[in-house]
């Protein structure tokens, strides 16, 4: 079980002044211009080194994207921070900046020095209303206490933080969508090459990042990559905030190391199970797109990147959503699907067609309306669909279904015949 | 299911002028240097959202048009715009805007409760506005708030860690014009384990 002196986020509830004075009190801001003093390259060293990933579901090695950034390319350098948070689930940026917005901010000015930008917009979602006025509360304080803003912390550095409040549409947290969404326009996603670092934001060097991964960072150049690295397993580094929800005692969000057992995590900080854990039926372990776990794999699993892709699922944003055995499994994909139908931006066809389809059929199999080859017929179309699109909501369309079918197909055939001996 | 957010027609009944209020026009000018000066249409969703603060809740074809004026786009970019994100309602709604979120982590906890009593309460079907017009009730995708399941949120507030209870008085309240308390019902600070800190 993580240390109280090894959390990244001392104020993830709330519970101590979220203003500049408390952060303060926590360490933020207290030497950052000796972080900057670093220089860049040694501060991209150290995240390298820290082997920190990228927080916001991909899982990418963040100092090697932030290294992608041309170091003189004459041209305005972007940092954008990805505040879209819509993953099913997901709720844990949301209590960094509402509870210590500060935090991000540091991480933003510190970040945005090693990519050599003097510009940061965070988009943060439109319906986290007082989120978004306690980040912009929080910005304006640091521009008062000049922490930001022209000759940044001292440094010498110029850097200026804009908030961005978005519309409601899942799909600008996708990278290119969101830089989109950013210009003004439709958050239609964009095809890559050209990738963001070198043409993003209006077609200038743009790194796209998670409001955690950016968050953990000052923390990670203060306390030393090896302390970090030291936390977790190999290649699965650091702490991690876990949203729990659904069925469990005591939904939370929790900081905790990389690599912790599932089980523990839910019976340690969620309060357990309700009905205990043999009333489990299965787990989401990584947010709506990645595939379902049933108890049998629960039992044991480890919750990091590689050990749950190792599952055929993933630790995606790592929201665990708990469902036990008073649940309708096919109802709770279906309820997915209606997600993903309802968020799909409409730019490619197969997923513009298949998510349609794929929720008029998963309503179907709810009450076994349908036929035994159906469901070969659905798994063929979700392959179809996965990877044929220009970003990776057709693939998170497909993958919670393919889950189903892998763990639950007799449930759902069990429905087919039982309907048919009714009708007959 | 109807929404007025996902709606792609441009209301035709009323046809009201839209001007900017004084005290919008100076925001603009702020809104407006967060972003390079040749790139003001970057501005689209702030001033959307404004005119739609301004014009009750939704967006009208000259709130659109002045929209377009303001950042010399061409109208069909901002109703571009207006159509494809679902926070933009391009009719009218009632005074208290509820959206229940029905997105499997809510629906876990019991949000298709929730919809039942705002139905009963409110007085109208999922999608439609009461007939006083106190209440557009509609069911939306997650909207964030996941460890505080069930949730719904009123205007630009969330209401969280519901029971059918507790969201019956809230909208039993908001009819009566009583003042309703923001955020977790149960009286949890945020999303923190719950029985560990309040012990």
């Amino acid at each position: 079980m993580l240390k109280e002196k090894d959390k990244i986020f001392k104020n993830l509830y709330g519970f101590e002044d979220w203003k500049l004075e408390g952060a303060k009190k926590r360490g933020i801001w207290s030497n950052t211009k000796e972080l900057i003093k670093m220089g860049s390259e040694k501060i991209v060293e150290e995240i390298k080194n820290s082997q920190l990933r990228g927080r916001g579901g991909a899982g990418f090695p963040a100092g090697l994207k932030w290294s992608f950034m041309p170091k003189d390319s004459g041209k305005d350098h972007y940092l954008v921070v990805n505040a879209d948070e819509s993953e099913p689930g997901t709720c844990k940026d949301r209590e960094i900046m509402r509870n210590d917005p500060h935090l991000l901010l540091e991480g933003c000015l510190v970040a945005a020095f090693a990519m050599h930008a003097h510009t940061c917009y965070i988009y943060i979602r439109g319906e986290y209303y007082s989120e978004s006025s306690n980040l912009q509360k929080a910005i304006d304080e640091a521009y008062a206490n000049n922490l930001i803003g022209k000759n940044a912390c001292g440094t010498g550095w110029d850097f200026d933080i804009y908030l961005h409040r978005g519309a409601g549409a899942y799909i600008c947290g996708e990278e290119t969508a969101l830089l989109e969404s950013l210009e003004g326009k439709k958050g239609q996603p964009r095809l890559k090459p050209p990738f963001p670092a070198g043409a993003g934001l209006y077609g200038c060097p743009t790194t796209v990042t998670n409001v955690e991964t950016v968050a953990v960072s000052p923390t990670i150049l203060r306390r030393g990559s090896k302390w970090f690295a030291d936390l977790g397993s190999a290649n699965n580094t650091g702490t991690k905030i876990f949203s729990i929800s659904g069925h469990v005692n005591n939904p939370c969000n929790v900081e905790e190391e990389m690599g912790i057992p599932l089980k523990e995590l839910i019976e340690k900080h969620a309060g357990g199970v309700i009905g205990g854990w043999e009333n489990l039926l299965a787990v989401i372990p990584g947010g709506a797109s990645v595939p379902l776990l049933p108890k049998s794999i629960c039992d044991t699993v480890k919750m990091d990147f590689d050990s749950l892709k190792e599952v055929q699922s993933g630790l995606g944003t790592a929201a665990v959503i708990v469902m036990n055995k008073s649940t309708d499994i096919v109802e709770a994909i279906a309820r997915l699907s209606h997600f993903y139908k309802h968020e799909s931006c409409g730019q490619c066809t197969p997923c513009r067609e298949g998510t349609g389809w794929m929720y008029r059929m998963m309503e179907k199999m709810v009450h076994g309306n349908v036929e035994h080859q159906d469901i070969d017929k659905i798994l063929d179309v979700t392959k179809q669909i996965e990877g044929h699109t220009i970003c990776a909501l057709g693939d998170a369309a497909a993958w919670p279904i393919q889950g189903l079918f892998r763990h639950f197909r007799p449930e759902i055939e069990k429905r087919i015949q039982e309907r048919n001996r009714r009708v007959a | 299911m109807h929404h007025p957010g996902t709606n792609n027609k441009v209301y035709k009944k009323i046809n009201d002028n839209f001007e900017w209020s004084s005290e919008n026009f100076k925001k603009i000018s702020e809104i407006i240097k967060k972003y390079p000066s040749n790139r003001i249409q970057s501005a689209v969703i702030p001033l959307l959202d404004l005119a739609q603060r301004q014009n009750n809740g939704w967006l009208s074809k000259n709130s659109m048009e002045k929209v377009a004026e303001t950042l010399s786009m061409s109208y069909i970019r901002v109703l571009e715009v207006a159509t494809f994100y679902s926070m933009f309602n391009l009719e009218p709604i009632g005074k208290n805007f509820v959206q229940i979120c029905r997105t499997t982590p809510c629906w876990l906890r019991g949000s298709d409760k929730l919809s039942k009593v705002a139905q009963e309460v409110c007085e109208t079907n999922i999608g439609e506005t009461s007939d006083d017009e106190i209440f557009t009730v509609v069911e939306v995708e997650c909207l964030g708030a996941c460890c505080n399941a069930p949730m719904v949120q009123i205007n630009d507030d969330y209401y969280e860690d519901l029971d059918e209870e507790s969201f019956k008085k809230i909208l039993q309240d908001l009819k009566d014009n009583k003042s309703i308390k923001v955020g977790s019902q149960i009286g949890r600070k945020s999303s923190q384990p719950e029985r560990k800190f309040d012990a």
